[in-house]
């Protein structure tokens, strides 16, 4: 038996697949997009609630698939999925056995939300900036100096209508305490506050997390999504909004201000969907056959997913999933 | 002479303005507090609140924003009875917050 099984898509979901589709006897091929495995965990320092460095889960994963010898193709994107394998964009036809589809999300591009400047004002940036400074080892305005007010606004492109994105990212809400502590860390006289409409700590540790952010990190948390910023002559950024716990509007100027990008459905999803039995979600993540029992199907008996293509996940998550749909690949190939 | 017109003061918060002061010691002396989650607990089941407009987790959230105005005269309402205390889910010694409230702006 040397069944052949596509993996589209080379994150931690596509990796994890791959690895547990080989210790299955099976044959993955990964295939990558961008130059390189690893996904959005690429740009990422540390991962939420330990703080474990996102380079040493894929370390670990990359050396495994290294080690079971599994092909990756990097550089290639899959154009379409079809009955009897997947055709890549350059009309390469690739035949396999099974598909999984493990393509990701993509970020929310914050230069839609126009009232708060990112792209325009010089100091306002987003969570995936801030992992990149976190990667240079200093969070800096744009000017050079060190902040000393920061704010994060939760909810950038999730739960608005505005732009679409009607669904819950999930894991933004932590991100941003995440990186506010990170922050106080590293500039410990910052003064930091979080803007949210709720703080959803769905995980394990991630309202404690949050609890230590408030009482030993000394964060301040408003109730309230920010209206609109501007910026200050001195090219600081001025934010409104209402603080609704006590139900008055608030102003205040702060050095930078931090956009919490949510996790929007992958432009692939549109493509890779309508055929083979890849049915869209309003929102544009796939969705599973059934969302109890079969979590990890398609429509199609030889088409899996795994990781965000369905939903806003975490990365713990997501490598579950790869595990889930590798052993109902093998199940499937091995009736 | 009154003409029967008058200039509203802005409502905002200003946290560019406000004097923190009282806030912050407030905070030391209680770190506790800023674990604060909203929730209304305390204003749920407090005894004063449901005869008076008391409101211990709007008046609190306040005095940390630096609004201060009124804030004594509010905190005074309060009779101590500390069933408050008991249900805050995160444990915050709340009567305790009113009596530091109400000490430190006796003061101003």
């Amino acid at each position: 038996m040397n069944k052949k099984v596509v993996v589209i898509g080379g994150g931690v979901a596509g990796m994890q697949t791959a690895l547990t589709l080989s210790e299955l006897g099976l044959t993955p091929v990964i295939i990558e997009k961008e130059a390189s495995t690893g996904g959005k965990l690429c740009k990422w320092h540390k991962l939420f609630p330990t703080l474990t460095p996102a380079s040493e889960v894929l370390d670990g994963l990359r050396r495994r698939v290294s080690e079971a010898g599994i092909e990756v193709m990097t550089g290639r994107t899959v154009g379409r999925i079809t009955d009897s394998g997947v055709e890549l964009e350059d009309g390469t036809a690739l035949a396999c056995d099974a598909t999984a589809v493990c393509t990701g999300f993509d970020i929310f591009d914050a230069t839609l939300k126009e009232e708060y400047g990112y792209g325009m004002y010089d100091n306002v940036f987003t969570t995936v900036d801030l992992e990149e400074m976190f990667n240079r080892g200093e969070v800096r305005m744009v000017n050079g100096e060190k902040p000393r007010r920061v704010a994060f606004l939760h909810c950038v492109g999730s739960r608005d209508e505005k732009v679409n994105q009607r669904h819950c990212s999930r894991v933004c809400c932590i991100t941003g305490v995440k990186q506010a502590m990170e922050v106080k860390q590293m500039i410990p006289d910052a003064e930091v506050f979080n803007f949210y409409m709720d703080m959803r700590m769905f995980g394990p540790g991630y309202e404690e997390m949050y609890r230590q952010a408030q009482y030993e990190y000394n964060i301040q948390f408003i109730r309230g999504r920010i209206s609109e910023a501007s910026q200050t002559i001195d090219r600081r950024v001025q934010i409104k909004a209402e603080d609704t716990l006590v139900g008055r509007p608030l102003k205040m100027t702060v050095d930078m201000l931090v956009l919490i990008v949510g996790m929007k459905a992958g432009a692939s999803n549109e493509r890779l969907g309508g055929c083979c039995g890849v049915d869209l979600y309003p929102s544009g993540f796939v969705r599973p056959a059934d969302q109890f029992l079969r979590n990890v199907c398609s429509g199609s008996e030889r088409v899996f997913y795994a990781g965000t293509v369905s939903a806003p996940k975490n990365v713990g998550e997501s490598i579950n999933e790869g595990i889930a749909a590798a052993y109902k690949i093998s199940r499937y190939l091995n009736r | 002479m009154d003409w029967g017109y008058s200039i509203n003061q802005p409502r905002a918060v200003n946290l560019d303005k406000n004097d923190l002061g009282v806030a912050e010691k407030l905070l030391r002396r209680m770190p506790l507090l800023q674990a604060c989650i909203g929730c209304g607990s305390c204003t749920a089941t407090c005894t004063a609140g449901g005869f008076t407009s008391f409101n211990f987790r709007k008046v609190q959230t306040l005095v940390r924003r630096g609004e201060y105005q009124g804030a004594y005269e509010e905190m005074s309402k309060c009779m101590l009875c500390g069933k408050c205390r008991l249900a805050c889910p995160r444990g915050i010694n709340t009567r305790a917050v009113v009596m530091m409230i109400k000490k430190e702006l006796a003061k101003q």
